[in-house]
C-alpha cells in the first residue's frame, strides 16, 4: 500500500506525515500526528465531534482526505490554548459547565471558534445555528450556548 | 484508492482518461460516506477543487458564472448572488451544517443526482446550464436534463461539471426556495420547493417557474401551477389551486425520511409558501 | 424550595471541576485514544440477518490474507448454562446470554450480531478478511414488535424459553416473563369513578446516542492475563463479565477505565471486550476494537419499543378511584426488557388504591436492549400522564391540581410495594405552579403541557480511598467513572469533611487493582452511594488526623477537635496544627495518613421531576417547535448545581428527542434502515429553548448530605409533557411515539374529516 507524503501547518507548527491511500483527515490526524483530541463520533459528517479548521473554515475531518491539506493550514483543539493561557471558550466551558461527557467539546469549542471569529456578536439563535451540525447528548445545549455567549461577551471587552 | 489533485482542466481529463473508474469530487461530503459504507469503490479519485475555473464565480455580462466546486460556503455569503437569487442562496446555505457548508458544493448536489438536492430545484427554476467538459471540449447542458435518476447523470464516463451558468434575472423577478425537514437543520430534504416569479407592472404574474424535489425520481416542473399562476393575482384561492397541483405532480415513495401521503401533501404547502414569498420578494424588487 | 438548611462551605457550590481541564484542551483519553506499541487492530464480522442458523463458518481463505493475525469464531468461547446469573446494577444478567450476545452460537438473533472477529496489522486487512470470512445462513422467519412476537404461531427466537411465572413449557413462547402488580377492587374503583378514560400507546426503539462509540484495548500475556483499557460505565463489571466470557477468573483481567465519552446506561454492559481479549491472547499483541457509528446503532442499546394500554378512573373532584396498566417491551434478542421498573414506575407518584397492572417481557429479533436512563419509564410515564392530562381536561381541572390531588407523600404506600419515606414529588409540582413560566400566555398554535414522573435511584457497593500527601493535599480514589461531573462532586464532599480547599483534593477514578469494588456509574448512585464511601474514608481519615494531632501535643484524642482543615485543642491548650503540618510530620507520627471505606448504600432517595413544555404546532407541515421547557426536580441536595441542572437538561433534551423524532425503523427484511445521525435524529442546537430548571431540595435524610441522585427522572416526563403541550395546541391526542410530523399531519388530517 502506498503513502503520500503530505507536509501542512497545524496549529501554527509545520507537520509532515504519510497519509494511507483512501485515509481521511480524522484518521491521519489521529493516527499519524497523534491529535487524539480530534474526536470521532460517526465519520458520516453528522456529529462534528472532528470539527477542524481548515483554511479560516471550520470543516468536519471525516469528509477530507488527508492528503487535500497539503500546504494548507488547519487549527485544532489542541492549538486553541495560548501557551498556559486558555483560550475565552475554554475558560467559559469550564465555569459554565458545559461539558458533562466532555468528548464532544473539542468539536463544539473548534466550532464556536470559528464563529467567533467571523461574528464577534452573535444572538442566541445565531450560536444555536452555528454549532448545529455538533451533537451534544448530554447537556442539552443550554450551557454550552450560554457558555459560547458568555466567552463572546469576554473577548469582545477585552478587545 | 489513489488520491490526485490537477491544477487544470486538461490535466483532470488526462487523469479520468488514464481510468474509467475514477471518481472526481469537490466536497466529498457524500463520496467518504459511500466510499466508508462500502457503496463505492474507486481505484482513483480526482479532486477538482485545485483547478481555479472550478472554484471562482463571477458575473460575465448578463451571466452568473458559478465554478462547479465552489463551495456553499462562498455561494452564500456572496452578497450579490444573493441580491440577484435570494432563492438559490438560501438553497445553498441549507444544506448541512456550518461545517459541511465549507465542502459541499453545487456542482456536487447536482451531480450525486440525488431527488432530494437542496440548491437543484433552485438552479432550474432559475435556468441555470451547467457546461460540462468532455473529450472534445465542453458541452452545455441544462440543469433540469443532468440527473436523470436517483446517483445517476448524463454524464458520460470522462465527462464532468466544470461550471454552471445562471442567467441575471429580469425586473420585477425573484426565487425563493423552501424544504421540509423534521428537525431544524442536518436533515435532507423530505421536500423542497422552489420558485421564481415575475410579476407585471400590475401586480399580476407575468410567468412563473415552480420545482419540488424528493417527490419524484428527479426534480419536477410544476407546468400546472405555472399555467394556472400566468395572468393572475396570487390570493389564497390560486394559492390552494397550486398547492393542488403540485401535491398531485408527483409520484413520491415511502422511506425512512417520509410517507408518500406526507410528501404530496406538504409538497403542496410548501409550494404555496414558495410561490408566495418569491412573489413577494419580486413585488418588492419592484 | 427551601427547607433550613446547614451552611456548607464547598456542597451546594460550583467550581471548576478537576477534568475539566484535560477536557477542554484535547488532553482526556477516552476509549478510542489509546494506541500501544505493535497493537493491532480489528473488525467484528456481523449478522446480515435478523433471524438465521448458522450451517457454517470458514475462516481458511481469511486466515490467509496478509496481516491477519488472529481470528476469533463463536466456538472459540466457553459454553455457560443459564443458572449463571447476577444482578449488575442495572438488572439482573444471565451469563449465558450475555456470552451469546457478544458472540453467536448456532444461531443469529438480530442484524448486526457478531458471528467472528479479526485483528489484522491494519483496519484494510481486516476488512479483506471480513470478506473473505464464509459464512453460511439459513434464515428463519423473524419478529421485530412486541405484536408480531406474541402472536399465536410466532417465529420462536429461544427453543429453552420459558415464561417465567406462568408457564414452564419451554420453546413455545417468545414472552420471557410475566410482572404483576394487584391492590384493592379494580371494579368497584372504577364503579366509584366519574370520568374513566382508556388509551393505548406505542412507542418505538430509541437508542441512548452517546457520542462516543465503543472501543477497546486488550493485551492479554502470556501469563494468561489480560489488559482492558475501555472506556465505560462500570470497570469492575467490565472485568466480571468479561472473566465469565471467557470463562477466566476476575483477578486475570485488569480493566482500566478510559475517559468515558456519554452511555446513559448504554455501557452497562459489555460487546467488544471479551472479543479484544481473545483475539490478543491469540496474536500475542495488544488489540483495538473499535465500533463504528453503524455497528453502535445496529448492535449495542437500544431501549425497548412497547405497546402500553392504560385506564384510569377519578371521581369528579380529581380523585384517581382505579387505574389499570398493560405493557408489553421488547428485549430484543435475549430476556430482561426493563418492562418490570416500566410495570413499578407506571402510577408510582399517586395514590391508588385500586389497581392492576401487569407487564410482559418479549424477546424479538432486535438488538439486546440496554439500560437507558430511567430504564422502563418514560415510556409508561408517557401513556399514564397522557391519560391524566385527559383526565384533568375533561373534568375542568388544572392538571397540576389533579397531580396534587393524588400526590405521594411521606408515609404513603407505592403501588409496587414499599412505603414512600420523604419524598418531594409536591413541591416539584408547586415549584412549577408558581414558576413565571406557568402563566405566560400563548399565542395561536401553541399549547402548553405539564407531566411529572418517578425514579427509584440506586444504592449498591461503592469503595473509596483518601490518601493524604505529604504536602496536605488529599487525593480522593474511586472506582466510579466519572461520565458528568461527578469527580467534582467527590471533591466537595471531600473538602467539606476535611476542611480544606475544593482544589487541595485531587479526585481519581481508579482501575480494578487500585481501588475497592464498585459498582456501575448507573441508577443516578454516583453521588448517593461513593459520595457515602468518600465521606466515610474522609471521616476516618479525620480521626487519623485527630490522632496525630494529639499524639503531638500528648492529650488524649478526645481533647482534639478539627476545624477549617485543623486540628484543635478543645481548651486552646495548644496551637493549632494545620493539616500540611500534620502531613509533613506524619512519619514521625505513625505513617502515611490514610482511609478507605466501602459501602453497600441503603435508604435511597427517591426522585420526582414535574416538567412544563409549551410547543407551537405548524398545522399545515406537522412541525412541533419547542418555545419554553421548566423542569423542577427534587435532587435532595445539589452538591454541584451545575452539574444537577445539567443532568436535568440532558435528561429533558434526550426526552424531547423521543418524543418528536427519535425511532428505529426496519426495512422488509428486518434490517435498521437509520443506523446514522442524519436519519436517526437526535436533538440538535438548534432544535431546542433553553431548558429553565428549578433544583428543589428536599434532603435525603440517609445520606450525610441528603443528596438523592438526578441523573434519571428528568427522562421521564418529556414525551408526556410534550404530547399534553401538541394536545393543547392542536386538540388531537398523539398516542405513538414519535410524534413525528408525519403523524401529526395525519392525525390533523383525519381531524377534517
Amino acid at each position: 500500500m502506498s503513502r503520500t507524503h503530505v507536509t501542512c501547518t497545524i496549529n501554527g507548527d509545520e507537520v509532515e506525515f504519510l497519509a494511507f491511500d483512501g485515509q481521511t483527515l480524522l484518521d491521519a490526524l489521529r493516527d499519524e500526528v497523534q491529535l487524539i483530541g480530534v474526536k470521532e463520533g460517526c465519520s458520516t459528517g453528522d456529529c462534528g465531534a472532528c470539527s477542524v479548521i481548515l483554511d479560516d473554515m471550520l470543516t468536519c475531518s471525516c469528509l477530507v482526505f488527508a492528503p487535500e491539506v497539503e500546504g494548507r493550514s488547519l487549527t485544532t483543539v489542541e492549538g486553541l490554548a495560548e501557551g498556559d493561557q486558555l483560550h475565552p471558550l475554554q475558560q467559559s466551558f469550564l465555569e459554565g459547565a458545559a461539558l458533562q461527557c466532555g468528548i464532544c467539546t473539542p468539536g463544539f469549542l473548534v466550532a464556536a471558534k470559528s464563529l467567533l471569529d467571523k461574528n464577534p456578536d452573535p444572538t442566541e439563535e445565531e450560536v444555536r445555528y452555528a454549532v448545529a451540525g455538533n451533537l451534544c447528548r448530554c447537556t442539552g445545549y443550554d450551557k454550552i450556548v450560554r457558555s459560547i455567549l458568555s466567552a463572546a461577551a469576554d473577548i469582545r471587552e477585552t478587545m | 484508492m489513489k488520491y490526485a489533485a490537477p491544477v487544470t482542466v486538461e490535466e483532470a481529463q488526462h487523469l479520468l482518461a488514464s481510468d474509467e473508474e475514477a471518481q472526481v469530487f469537490a466536497g466529498a461530503t457524500d463520496l467518504i460516506p459511500q466510499i466508508r459504507a462500502g457503496r463505492k469503490q474507486p481505484p482513483l479519485t480526482v479532486d477538482l477543487k485545485r483547478i481555479p475555473r472550478l472554484v471562482n464565480m463571477r458575473v460575465e455580462g448578463n451571466t452568473w458564472v458559478i465554478g462547479a466546486a465552489v463551495s456553499a460556503a462562498q455561494l452564500s455569503s456572496n452578497p450579490d448572488l444573493a441580491v440577484d437569487f435570494p432563492g438559490m442562496t438560501e438553497a445553498a446555505a441549507l444544506i448541512g451544517s456550518d461545517q459541511i457548508q465549507s465542502r459541499a458544493t453545487l456542482g456536487g448536489n447536482l451531480c450525486n443526482a440525488s431527488p432530494a438536492a437542496d440548491t437543484v430545484p433552485a438552479m432550474i427554476v432559475n435556468g441555470a446550464v451547467g457546461v460540462i467538459a468532455t473529450s472534445e471540449g465542453t458541452r452545455m447542458v441544462p440543469v433540469s436534463d443532468i440527473a436523470i435518476g436517483p446517483g445517476s447523470t448524463c454524464l458520460a464516463p470522462g465527462e464532468f461539471l466544470l461550471e454552471l451558468l445562471v442567467e441575471r434575472p429580469p425586473l420585477r423577478t425573484a426565487d425563493a426556495y423552501l424544504r421540509f425537514i423534521p428537525r431544524t437543520e442536518m436533515d435532507i430534504a423530505v421536500v423542497g420547493a422552489a420558485a421564481r416569479v415575475t410579476l407585471a407592472e400590475d401586480g399580476v404574474v407575468e410567468s412563473s417557474r415552480i420545482a419540488i424535489g424528493a417527490v419524484a425520481p428527479t426534480v419536477l416542473r410544476v407546468d400546472e401551477a405555472e399555467a394556472a399562476l400566468a395572468g393572475r393575482v396570487i390570493d389564497d384561492d390560486l394559492l390552494d389551486e397550486i398547492a393542488t397541483a403540485a401535491s398531485e405532480r408527483g409520484s413520491p415513495i415511502t422511506d425512512k425520511r417520509g410517507t408518500a401521503d406526507f410528501r404530496r401533501h406538504v409538497v403542496g404547502v410548501l409550494t404555496k409558501r414558495v410561490v408566495a414569498a418569491a412573489a413577494q420578494r419580486a413585488g418588492g424588487s419592484q | 424550595m427551601t427547607t433550613t438548611q446547614p451552611e456548607y462551605k464547598w456542597v451546594g457550590t460550583r467550581p471548576v471541576r478537576h477534568d475539566g481541564l484535560d477536557k477542554v484542551t484535547g488532553r482526556a483519553r477516552y476509549g478510542a485514544d489509546l494506541a500501544l506499541p505493535g497493537m493491532l487492530v480489528g473488525v467484528v464480522v456481523r449478522s446480515p440477518h435478523p433471524h438465521a442458523n448458522i450451517v457454517s463458518i470458514d475462516t481458511s481463505r481469511a486466515e490467509l490474507i496478509d496481516g491477519v493475525k488472529a481470528i476469533v469464531v463463536g466456538a472459540d468461547f466457553p459454553v455457560i448454562g443459564h443458572d449463571d446469573s447476577a444482578d449488575a446494577g442495572e438488572g439482573v444478567v444471565d451469563y449465558r446470554d450475555l456470552s451469546r450476545n457478544v458472540i453467536a452460537r448456532d444461531k443469529v438473533l438480530y442484524e448486526g450480531h457478531p458471528v467472528a472477529a479479526i485483528a489484522a496489522t491494519s483496519s484494510t486487512a481486516a476488512r479483506m478478511a471480513a470478506e473473505a470470512i464464509e459464512i453460511q445462513y439459513e434464515t428463519l422467519p423473524y419478529v421485530l414488535t412486541v405484536d408480531e412476537a406474541m402472536a399465536e404461531n410466532a417465529p420462536i427466537l429461544h427453543d429453552d424459553l420459558i415464561t417465567k411465572g406462568v408457564s414452564t413449557s419451554m420453546g413455545e413462547t417468545n414472552i420471557a416473563s410475566r410482572e404483576l402488580h394487584e391492590g384493592g377492587d379494580l371494579d368497584a374503583g372504577f364503579a366509584q369513578a366519574d370520568v374513566v378514560v382508556e388509551r393505548e400507546f406505542t412507542t418505538k426503539a430509541v437508542h441512548q446516542g452517546y457520542i462516543e462509540p465503543h472501543a477497546v484495548v486488550a493485551d492479554t500475556g502470556e501469563d494468561g492475563r489480560s489488559v482492558v483499557w475501555c472506556s465505560s460505565q462500570g470497570h469492575f463489571l467490565v472485568r466480571t463479565q468479561t472473566a465469565k466470557v471467557l470463562g477466566w477468573e476476575p483477578s486475570q483481567i485488569k480493566v482500566i477505565p478510559a475517559e468515558i465519552g456519554g452511555g446513559f446506561g448504554g455501557k452497562t454492559t459489555i460487546y467488544l471486550e471479551p472479543l479484544a481479549v481473545m483475539l490478543s491472547a491469540k496474536a500475542g499483541r495488544p488489540v483495538k476494537l473499535v465500533m463504528s457509528r453503524d455497528e453502535v446503532f445496529r448492535a449495542s442499546g437500544p431501549t425497548s419499543a412497547t405497546r402500553i394500554r392504560v385506564k384510569i378512573g377519578a371521581d369528579k373532584d380529581g380523585k384517581i378511584t382505579a387505574a389499570q396498566a398493560w405493557l408489553a417491551y421488547t428485549a430484543g434478542a435475549f430476556k430482561g426488557s426493563p418492562v418490570g421498573p416500566g410495570c413499578d414506575c407506571i402510577l408510582t407518584p399517586y395514590v391508588i388504591e385500586n389497581f392492576l397492572i401487569e407487564g410482559y417481557d418479549v424477546v424479538t429479533n432486535t438488538a439486546k436492549v440496554t439500560a437507558y436512563r430511567a430504564p422502563g419509564a418514560p415510556m409508561a410515564a408517557f401513556a399514564s400522564e397522557t391519560v391524566l392530562d385527559e383526565i384533568a381536561d375533561e373534568l375542568g381541572i388544572d392538571p397540576i391540581d389533579l397531580r396534587l390531588r393524588n400526590a405521594v407523600k411521606e408515609g404513603a404506600r407505592a403501588v409496587y410495594g414499599p412505603k414512600f419515606r420523604r419524598v418531594g414529588f409536591i413541591e416539584t409540582l408547586e415549584a412549577i405552579k408558581d414558576h413565571p413560566h406557568y402563566k405566560t400566555p400563548l399565542g395561536p398554535n401553541q399549547g402548553r403541557g405539564i407531566a411529572s414522573g418517578f425514579w427509584f435511584n440506586g444504592g449498591l457497593e461503592s469503595s473509596a480511598t483518601v490518601n493524604i500527601n505529604e504536602d496536605g493535599t488529599a487525593v480522593v480514589v474511586t472506582g466510579s467513572p466519572d461520565i458528568g461531573g461527578s469527580r467534582a462532586a467527590m471533591a466537595q464532599m471531600a473538602a467539606e469533611e476535611l476542611g480544606i480547599d475544593v482544589y487541595r483534593i485531587r479526585p481519581v477514578v481508579a482501575d480494578t487493582e487500585s481501588v475497592g469494588f464498585t459498582d456501575v456509574t448507573g441508577g443516578s448512585r454516583v453521588t448517593f452511594a461513593t459520595g457515602m464511601a468518600v465521606v466515610e474514608a474522609c471521616r476516618k481519615v479525620v480521626g487519623l488526623l485527630s490522632e496525630r494531632a494529639a499524639k503531638v501535643w500528648g492529650v488524649d484524642q478526645s481533647e482534639v477537635e478539627w476545624v477549617d482543615g485543623q486540628a484543635q485543642h478543645v481548651l486552646g491548650a495548644h496551637s493549632p496544627l494545620t493539616i500540611e503540618e500534620i502531613a509533613d510530620g506524619a512519619a514521625d507520627t505513625g505513617g502515611p495518613v490514610t482511609a478507605s471505606a466501602a459501602v453497600n448504600a441503603r435508604g435511597v432517595g427517591m426522585a420526582f421531576s414535574t416538567q412544563l413544555c409549551d410547543v407551537e404546532v405548524d398545522t399545515e407541515t406537522g412541525a412541533v417547535k419547542i418555545l419554553r421547557y421548566t423542569t423542577a426536580q427534587d435532587a435532595g441536595r445539589a452538591i454541584h448545581p451545575s452539574y444537577v441542572e445539567g443532568q436535568m437538561q440532558g435528561g429533558v433534551a434526550q426526552g424531547i428527542g423521543w418524543a418528536l423524532n427519535e425511532e428505529y425503523i426496519y426495512n422488509n427484511d428486518g434490517v435498521m434502515e437509520n443506523p446514522g445521525f442524519l436519519d436517526y435524529r437526535i436533538p440538535v442546537a438548534s432544535d431546542l429553548p433553553m431548558i429553565d430548571t428549578v433544583i428543589v431540595e428536599v434532603p435525603n435524610p440517609n445520606h450525610p448530605y441528603g443528596v438523592r441522585g438526578v441523573g434519571e427522572v428528568g427522562i421521564v416526563p418529556p414525551m408526556a409533557a410534550v404530547a399534553n403541550a401538541i394536545s393543547d395546541a392542536t386538540g388531537k391526542r398523539i398516542t405513538d411515539l414519535p410524534m413525528s410530523p408525519t403523524r401529526i399531519v395525519k392525525a390533523l388530517m383525519d381531524n377534517e374529516d
